[in-house]
């Protein structure tokens, strides 16, 4: 009598576990306002990233299209994975002394892990990260990117006080 | 030699029914592939091949400075990136015997926390898909990007955020760091009740899981089975309660434990984890000091002095290890990882021998494995 | 009666009237059969691809998501553009694959939900063949689906697809007896096996009403049943993604392949129309005992829109199940079988011709 008792028991209890949960989805089915969808390419014009989202690396220019970067090259050396080149120039200053500044500072987008040791690692703050992230091209090769803008310049130091 | 020792011993036939589950297989988790040999639905035995995204993670270490290893251990267990930091963090700090301020030290519990949480929402998820349950995936990752949400506002990256740092973070986490912690400990206590209806409670759930691949604390502790899984058998290997590393001993938390060490088990571990990971957050948010540096004063090149260094951390799968050898320079010059996914996954074998190919699915996904993690 | 302006054998009984004038009766016979064969492959192959869409959206709803919604106004075209990219795709041989079975395969499924919608009810003389034993040939026909999924798992030389489709031999062939007596009960509740019986049967209420917690067990045992033998979730075995990547059609690939899935849906569409015909009353409207005004003005709604409203009802709770429960394993799916639906039915179907005999239904 005792094993009867179970089976009916068994089932009874099982068809209420089974209500539990098809009351779960049934809520949700039954509450469209817990859609968490975002559509992406409709919502672009509202869409905020973060401000500390790590979209990618860019050197942040002024008005006067100048930027911090010395070209000194510490962000080329703590890059973990060689996304960043720099390549630097010889250039006259007003005493006619040759200095080396920056050229191209390159960086390859394809091979950032955006650890942001670069960011961190420099010593005139030249770099920051960029919001976008809409990176997919068709050719690996446009993933190449040179950060500062052409014809910018150095940033003058500002006499410390 | 145990029983369960002998269980373990695979003998091949050439008139073996092989099916090779994976390295493409929707309930492998990535790219395991496990020889399965069959008698009708029943496994006779389970060899795992592993070594698909192999990518020399440890040989890579050699190559770079231990700020630069940061962001190679996340990529291991991406599900639990955070704890993966904090390992090499901790034993490199503890070589370099430098005393991490308190708030670092609590920031970085809390994103242990936060981390054990989202990792184990994501395996509410896909076992509940393993099991053929598919509307558990979206419930959890529905839950999860609320934890994601936080990640991005403080570290601008969801899931692979190299925050740590030899010598504390970064940068300091965002002013709406601690309100949005609360918020979400909210939040998510009222959707457990949920997770509780949909899986915990139903029936269909109990047949799969009850008894179903029951591991033996000797198994558990023979294969150096760690974590969740291992603590689902009875065996006490929790590293925040037997090794507590930063705030760890000033909180109050239990240490979960089932002695079934069946699936519902390891199962039950979780779910309690998790409670337990909530009522650990609002602790750590209440403790957490207002103001203060995120980082000690480091060096700007980190040489470690010649010597071996061992760290443990418990990440969300278990314990993890970290082992570096010095040789004074500033790269290490042997690194090695003791994964806490490798010794889980080579226990599958012992738990599905004689069980339905089911079992082996519901099995492998009670086991949480991340494939990452034991390739490297 | 106000029920007769929304009856279809006006129309039927007018193009058989036109046809059999204008030619010899034989070929009015043959176009007719040709009319109402392409009526139903056209009928068919969109009510395929609306389930599809409905499947996606339901589950999508339940999921908090909003499923399909960039090919048409509410993503309605989506299914229609799977299809066309299911035409287009390449129909890869396989290699050591019994060619003759497994090109077969997918025609023997397709066919045999193709030849159950013929008797089904769709409203008041809209019903291509009204047998004397209608659900009988329903219940024959639709399991003849299971041969040619049996062939598909045999035929495709793989692993997967054999075990799924042994799954699936072991699981239609046990839930038939289940669905069976679950049907038995109403055919001796209404004493007849004609659909068309059946359903004027119920004129006074529906059977799920009429027949007590009975009927009402027999209608819970009938989904489950039925939602087993249509291979679906959670008795999903015979596909199993997460054990067998697809099961019995791991091998096939687009047209033949479109062919299974279409033929699963129908066969969803075909169990809800039996289930809805039996126990919610097919076409009838909902009728309450002698209540003559209630029951006149639920005959203003066309019985067209009763019988889809019905079935789509059943489909709905069908699709509930699968987004719901998890799967189960094959030894407890026919426990679930042969130790509880099936004594349960009986004890059930027992009982039921007891009342049917005492007369203590409505």
């Amino acid at each position: 009598m005792n094993s009867v008792f179970k089976y009916f028991a068994d089932i009874v209890s099982g068809v209420r576990s089974l209500c539990a949960g098809m009351r779960v989805t049934g809520k949700y089915f039954l509450s469209p306002g817990e859609i968490v969808t975002e559509q992406y390419p409709e919502n672009r014009a509202t869409l905020k990233m973060e401000d500390r989202f790590k979209g990618e690396v860019i050197m942040t220019h002024d008005e006067n299209n100048q930027h911090n970067c010395n070209g000194c090259g510490i962000c080329e050396l703590n890059c973990p994975n060689g996304a960043i080149e720099i390549i630097t120039k010889k250039e006259a200053d007003e005493t006619g002394k040759l200095v080396r500044s920056i050229d191209k500072h390159v960086y390859h987008l394809s091979m950032c892990t955006f650890c942001e040791l670069c960011i961190k690692s420099c010593p005139s703050n030249a770099l920051e990260w960029g919001q976008n992230f809409e990176h997919a091209v068709f050719d690996r090769s446009k993933l190449t990117k040179v950060l500062n803008q052409p014809g910018s310049t150095i940033k003058k130091k500002e006499a410390k006080s | 030699m145990s029983k369960d020792v002998i269980k373990n011993i695979i003998v091949k036939d050439d008139e073996d029914y092989i099916i090779n589950m994976g390295p493409q297989h929707p309930s492998t988790h990535g790219v395991l592939r496990l020889e399965v040999c069959l008698n009708g639905e029943i496994v006779k035995y389970v060899i795992p091949h592993i070594g698909y995204i192999h990518r020399g993670i440890e040989k890579m270490c050699e190559a770079d400075t231990y700020k630069q290893i940061i962001h190679l251990t996340d990529r291991m267990d991406y599900l639990s990136a955070h704890m993966n930091n904090e390992a090499v963090c901790l034993a490199v700090e503890n070589a370099l015997q430098v005393e991490v301020p308190e708030r670092v030290q609590y920031i970085r519990a809390i994103l242990d926390e936060l981390n054990r949480l989202a990792s184990h929402q994501l395996w509410w998820s896909a076992f509940g898909m393993d099991l053929g349950a598919l509307t558990t995936f979206f419930y959890g990752l529905r839950d999860r990007e609320k934890i994601l949400a936080i990640f991005e506002e403080s570290f601008g990256s969801r899931l692979l955020h190299s925050f740590n740092t030899p010598g504390g973070l970064m940068h300091d986490v965002h002013p709406n760091f601690q309100k949005h912690i609360l918020e979400f400990v909210k939040y998510f206590r009222k959707k457990l009740p949920d997770y509780k209806n949909l899986l915990t409670d139903n029936v269909i759930f109990h047949n799969r899981t009850k008894g179903v691949g029951v591991m033996s604390p000797e198994t558990a502790i023979a294969f150096g089975v760690t974590g969740p899984s291992g603590r689902g058998s009875g065996f006490a290997c929790d590293v925040r309660k037997v090794a507590p590393y930063g705030v760890y001993d000033q909180l109050d938390f239990k240490q979960v434990l089932y002695s079934e060490g069946d699936s519902f088990a390891r199962y039950q571990v979780r779910m309690d984890e998790m409670e337990e990971s909530l009522n650990l957050l609002e602790q750590l948010v209440a403790k957490m000091p207002s103001e203060g540096d995120f980082t000690a004063k480091m060096k700007p090149i980190i040489k470690l002095p010649e010597g071996e260094y061992y760290e443990r951390v418990e990440t969300a799968r278990g314990e993890l290890g970290v082992f570096i050898v010095s040789k004074g320079e500033k790269y290490p010059y042997r690194m090695r990882f003791r994964s806490p996914n490798f010794s889980n996954l080579f226990v599958l074998n012992t738990l599905s021998k004689g069980l339905k190919i089911a079992d082996l699915v519901a099995i492998s996904g009670s086991l949480d494995l991340v494939l990452p993690d034991i390739d490297r | 009666m106000i029920l007769d302006i929304y009856s279809f054998s006006t129309l039927t009984g007018a193009i058989d009237k036109g046809l059999n004038s204008a030619m010899a009766p034989w070929l009015a016979t043959l176009l007719e059969f040709v009319i109402v064969g392409v009526v139903f492959l056209i009928f068919y192959a969109l009510l395929g691809l609306f389930l599809v869409y409905l499947e996606r959206k339901v589950c999508a709803v339940i999921q908090n998501r909003i499923g399909p919604n960039r090919v048409g106004k509410w993503g309605l075209l989506q299914t229609i553009a799977d299809l066309i990219k299911l035409l287009m795709k390449e129909l890869i041989p396989i290699k050591n694959a019994d060619g003759f079975l497994f090109n077969l395969a997918p025609f023997i499924v397709i066919i045999a939900s193709f030849m159950a919608i013929a008797a089904l009810p769709f409203a008041k003389g809209l019903q291509a063949m009204d047998f004397n034993i209608g659900i009988f040939y329903v219940m024959a026909v639709s399991s003849l689906g299971v041969i040619g999924i049996l062939l598909a798992g045999w035929s495709s030389n793989s692993k997967y697809s054999l075990i799924g489709a042994m799954r699936s031999g072991a699981q239609i062939i046990s839930y038939e007896l289940s669905v069976g007596l679950s049907l038995l009960s109403i055919v001796i509740l209404s004493g007849s096996m004609q659909l068309s019986t059946i359903v004027q049967s119920q004129a006074d209420g529906w059977w799920i009403f009429k027949g007590h917690i009975l009927a009402f067990i027999s209608f819970v045992i009938f989904l489950i049943a039925s939602t087993a033998e249509t291979n679906r979730g959670p008795f999903d075995l015979a596909e199993a993604e997460s054990e067998l990547t697809a099961g019995f059609h791991t091998e096939y690939s687009g047209i033949k392949f479109a062919f299974f899935f279409l033929a699963e849906y129908m066969n969803m569409f075909i169990v809800a129309a039996i289930g809805a015909t039996l126990f919610l009353g097919g076409w009838m409207p909902l009728h309450i005992g002698h209540w003559q005004e209630f029951n006149n003005i639920m005959d203003y709604i066309p019985s067209v829109v009763w019988f889809f409203g019905k079935t789509f009802f059943v489909i709905y709770l069908i699709m509930w199940f699968k987004w719901t429960f998890p799967r189960l394993r094959i030894d407890q799916l026919l426990n679930l079988e042969w130790k509880y639906l099936l004594p349960l039915s009986l004890i059930n179907t027992v009982l039921i011709a007891f009342i049917a005999l005492m007369g203590w239904y409505f």
